[in-house]
């Protein structure tokens, strides 16, 4: 029931904010129904309810070890974008705010789904609810970015729609009764036909990995990253890429069960390591930092990815690091936008001296920029270190080393702009537009909040944490 | 007698795959696409014996969806945004429509590699399936005007509603969903749209500031 | 001495009665275009005329000049030769003899070629590159239509390859050979026979020097030309094997009058087509006779 909840609540709060009159009280519903959701997950989290085997939807391991930090991550994204929205009055808000209500519902719903044709529905659904957040700034470039994420992302969705058509082929092949909830095709095992369950895989991957932009199908995500307001950027790094990495880990399993996992496994490693080299080269020619942020999404896309190749542990530090990974990024994501309000510009030719404009802001995003590049004490340095780890372990020291190297290459390309645009002496036309934005700390708390959510995951991450990491990996990989 | 049928409408579809691939107009583009959509919507009802009311609704909602609506949708674009309708290929149409033949080609010998159920082994719908979904890459990446990639992408989701014909006495649930794609569509064109009066209402904003400006 | 009357009449009909199908489409034209049209018989005036006259020779030309329009004639008279006539059968039978007419019809084309470059005119090199141009991408089209014909009955003899109907194919067959054989005799949409503009001149540029005897005798090598592919045509998609000689005869003729009735009406109702768009087509005609092979080869659709 409650896990019904997760889905319903912010889909009834989307259709409250289509009708509600009043633009300026309206951005409310946001935080209140991202408070909701909150409560509920963490409660869910906490006790987690026992999921039928054949139920279509329900928070299982998987769901309860990634869902909440989704939450945790729209409830801050939502108290940021009440201040937001005050500043950008003048946009009319209404489809805006039942959109990302509607993501947050139709995300919750895609990380509980357990059936093939579910998950799809869902993960296409948020595809399209995603396609007014994109607009929002209603200039041509935010046109152009949103028909390039519509498009590539629409052809990524068919091709998933492909290939689960591909696996549901193989069950029907194997003998099955047309029951496509995961625990049925796992249970089917050997009996599905190798050869369509491994164009399934393909074409799922390809699809799923569109969604989650992995290289070299993440040519939608610079452009829609770039031009979306900060909120926007931040949920869907850090939810909407998620929603498909659970989504191709599901059918990894399954994939894994039918007795081709170590061919999956290949695929997964190559095109992780892939996706970290492209972002990589891409982050040391980027002079656009919201842009950059984007090939950090990508690069990051990788390290889950790769991280999935490799094993139980593997994912375990992989679902660790879709938690530190969507914070940060949340943190960075949300002060970057301060930045670029402040500064009039996201490049970095024209941008300088941020520490003295908006002092705040730039010392998270310095801040933030740090923790993502994996130094310590920040999470991601502790969920990176769990996937070289895992790696090592199963004896990957080449990929290790290759993934070591985009890390570096990274962390060159990212403090470039960073420093770049934080330090020096700001312009004057810069100092007239940051003296129009004022550092409240309606949109200072929220990144600092994630920020410290990042520290406090390196520190000292909870046992329960770890435990529902763990029972996702059992559910992924079932013991005979 | 059915499946002959059949393959016949299947072979009609792959016959207006590469007039798609081969035209240079943009009327005929739709026009071909609408007449597949047609076709399409017919083929479930020449599967089953007995008609199934999902049966007969995906059936209606094809025709409806993919052979008039769209389509009609497409052209009421083209004129209220009044693009020109000639093509601008990125690929020629040689080599596309040449491209188109080869994946066929190469559609039906993929095919005998895969296994098929019994039902299915003497019906075109597989390589079908995957000439269609190639045709729709093909001008998906091929030409630059947005309204032909819409085509593209609708004759892509065509391909796969074909592939989704294997299944929906299975699983029709899957076959259904793929109506979700035409709601994609349905937000591209919108787009198109939507740009369009914007930037209209652009210019005839700044118009009016310099006039004010005199 | 059966066969020798036998081989004599029918050198008869093909020589007699090729002017005629010229005359059918100018006259279609003309209806369509509501005049009254030149005479039927117009091409066997022309031809009697012009070959009365003397010949005019270039300084700079062989006598290949001459020579070489009467090598193409033979060479399409040989080819009318190979073609059987429903259940007549052909003048000349034997194994392989497809390949022979496919090399015969390239003799032809050669030898015009060849002929059209002797005056070193730089005009009529432009037609010749045009028209061997074209050329490739149509004789892939008939060799893939040959092919699936041959695939489809299992031989390589014009008699047994054209004696079974086609089954599916035979629609997709049929409309690659027409737009073959539309571009074959240099017909709108591809050429325009009546044009004299210069720039747009294809087949007739490159008989432009010739005159006399020679000049006749390549009008009615073209006219046997268009007359051997309509047959092709009519006998490609009819099957007429097993019909009764007169019948079939019937049948025959009256499919050739429907296919010059429907070049005639192409003619009035299109026009040509850009250099640029005329590859698009002949690589449509290509696939179609493609596909026309596929179909023959999985028997039936599989």
């Amino acid at each position: 029931m409650k896990s019904l909840l997760l889905i319903l609540v912010p889909l009834v709060a989307a259709a409250l904010a289509l009708a509600w009159p009043g633009q300026r009280t309206r951005p409310w519903l946001l935080p209140a129904a991202g408070l909701i959701h909150a409560v509920l997950s963490l409660w869910l989290f906490l006790e987690p309810p026992v999921v039928a085997a054949d139920a279509w939807l329900g928070f299982d391991p998987l769901a309860r070890a990634v869902l909440p930090v989704v939450s945790l991550l729209f409830l801050v994204s939502a108290w940021y974008a009440v201040s937001y929205l005050r500043i950008r009055a003048e946009r009319p808000n209404r489809v805006f705010i039942a959109a990302l209500l509607a993501v947050l519902g139709l995300l919750s719903a895609g990380h509980q789904a357990r059936h093939l044709g579910l998950l799809w529905i869902c993960t296409e659904a948020v595809t399209l609810a995603a396609v007014p957040l994109l607009h929002f700034n209603g200039t041509p470039r935010a046109f152009e970015a949103t028909w390039k994420y519509l498009l590539v992302g629409g052809t990524g969705i068919a091709l998933s729609l492909l290939g689960s058509l591909c696996l549901g082929y193989a069950s029907l092949y194997g003998g099955g009764d047309g029951h496509l909830t995961f625990v049925a095709l796992m249970g089917q095992g050997a009996g599905l036909s190798r050869p369509w369950v491994l164009i399934a895989w393909v074409l799922l991957l390809v699809g799923y990995g569109t969604k989650m932009g992995l290289a070299p199908m993440h040519t939608w995500k610079p452009e829609a990253y770039g031009e979306a307001p900060a909120i926007v950027g931040a949920i869907l790094a850090g939810g909407v890429t998620s929603v498909a990495f659970t989504a191709i880990l599901r059918v990894r399993a399954v994939v894994g069960a039918a007795g081709e996992g170590g061919m999956a496994d290949h695929t997964l490693l190559a095109i992780g390591l892939f996706s970290m080299l492209v972002a990589a080269l891409f982050l040391l020619g980027t002079r656009d930092f919201k842009r950059m942020l984007a090939y950090s999404s990508v690069e990051h896309m990788g390290i889950l990815t790769l991280g999935a190749s490799l094993g139980p542990a593997g994912v375990a530090a992989a679902l660790f690091h879709v938690w530190s990974n969507g914070l940060t990024k949340g943190a960075l994501f949300l002060s970057a936008g301060n930045l670029r309000r402040a500064a009039g510009s996201p490049s970095m030719d024209e941008v300088r001296g941020m520490s003295t404009l908006t002092p705040w802001s730039a010392a998270i995003f310095v801040a933030g920029m740090f923790a993502v590049t994996a130094c310590p004490p920040f999470g991601p340095f502790f969920s990176e270190l769990k996937v070289v780890r895992a790696a090592l372990e199963t004896g990957h020291g080449l990929a290790t080393g290759l993934f070591l190297c985009c890390l570096l290459l990274a962390f060159f390309g990212l403090t470039r702009v960073v420093f770049g645009i934080v330090d020096g002496r700001p312009r004057r036309a810069a100092k007239a537009a940051g003296k129009r934005f004022k550092e409240s700390a309606g949109v200072i708390l929220p990144p600092l909040v994630l920020l410290g959510l990042s520290l406090w995951l390196g520190l000292c991450p909870p046992r329960m944490l770890a435990d529902a990491w763990a029972a996702a990996v059992t559910q992924l990989y079932p013991t005979p | 007698m059915i499946d002959s049928n059949l393959n016949v409408l299947i072979g009609l579809a792959m016959g207006l795959n590469l007039l798609a691939l081969g035209t240079s107009r943009l009327p005929a583009l739709i026009r071909a696409m609408s007449v597949q959509g047609v076709i399409l919507g017919v083929m479930p009802l020449l599967m089953e014996h007995q008609l199934d009311w999902r049966v007969l609704l995906v059936a209606v909602a094809t025709i409806c969806g993919k052979g008039l609506l769209i389509p009609g949708l497409l052209r009421r674009a083209m004129r209220t945004v009044q693009i020109d309708r000639e093509l601008e290929p990125l690929i020629g149409f040689v080599p596309s429509l040449l491209l188109g033949a080869a994946g066929t080609i190469a559609a039906l010998a993929l095919t005998h590699l895969l296994p098929l159920l019994p039902e299915h082994a003497g019906s075109l719908l597989v390589p079908g399936a995957l000439a269609t979904v190639l045709t729709g890459f093909i001008l998906l990446i091929g030409r630059t005007k947005a309204i032909s990639q819409v085509c593209g992408y609708l004759i892509l989701e065509n391909g796969i509603y074909l592939f989704g014909l294997l299944l929906i006495k299975a699983m029709p649930l899957l076959v259904e969903a793929g109506v979700l794609l035409d709601l994609t569509v349905g937000v591209f064109i919108l787009g198109i749209i939507v740009d369009r009066i914007q930037r209209a209402f652009d210019s005839l904003d700044t118009r009016k500031l310099t006039a004010l400006h005199e | 001495m059966n066969s020798i009357l036998d081989l004599i009449l029918r050198l008869d009909c093909w020589l007699l009665l090729a002017p005629l199908l010229p005359g059918i489409i100018n006259k279609v034209k003309a209806w369509v275009a509501g005049r009254r049209g030149p005479p039927v018989l117009q091409l066997y005036y022309d031809l009697a005329r012009l070959w009365k006259k003397g010949v005019v020779m270039s300084t700079l030309a062989s006598p290949a000049f001459v020579v070489l329009p009467a090598v193409t004639w033979v060479a399409v008279l040989g080819a009318a030769m190979l073609l059987p006539l429903g259940p007549l059968g052909a003048g000349l039978s034997f194994r392989g003899d497809a390949l022979l007419l496919l090399y015969l019809l390239a003799l032809g084309r050669f030898c015009t070629a060849w002929a059209a470059m002797e005056t070193g005119s730089a005009f009529e090199g432009m037609g010749t590159v045009r028209e061997v141009s074209y050329a490739v991408l149509a004789e892939a089209a008939m060799i893939a239509a040959v092919l699936s014909l041959s695939v489809q009955s299992g031989s390589i003899s014009l008699a047994a390859m054209l004696a079974p109907a086609m089954g599916a194919s035979a629609a997709l067959l049929a409309a690659g050979l027409f737009i073959v054989l539309l571009a074959e005799n240099c017909r709108v949409p591809f050429d325009d026979p009546a044009t004299h503009l210069e720039l747009t001149m294809i087949h007739e540029v490159m008989v432009l020097d010739h005159s006399g005897p020679p000049l006749a005798v390549i009008l009615h090598g073209a006219a046997m030309k268009l007359l051997l592919f309509t047959v092709l045509l009519v006998q490609a998609v009819l099957p007429m094997a097993h019909l009764k000689p007169l019948l079939a005869a019937a049948v025959l003729a009256g499919g050739v009058l429907a296919v010059t009735v429907a070049v005639g009406l192409v003619e009035s109702l299109l026009a040509r087509f850009a250099f640029r768009r005329v590859p698009l087509l002949l690589t449509t005609a290509f696939l179609l006779c493609l596909f026309a092979l596929l179909v023959a080869w999985k028997g039936g659709l599989p």
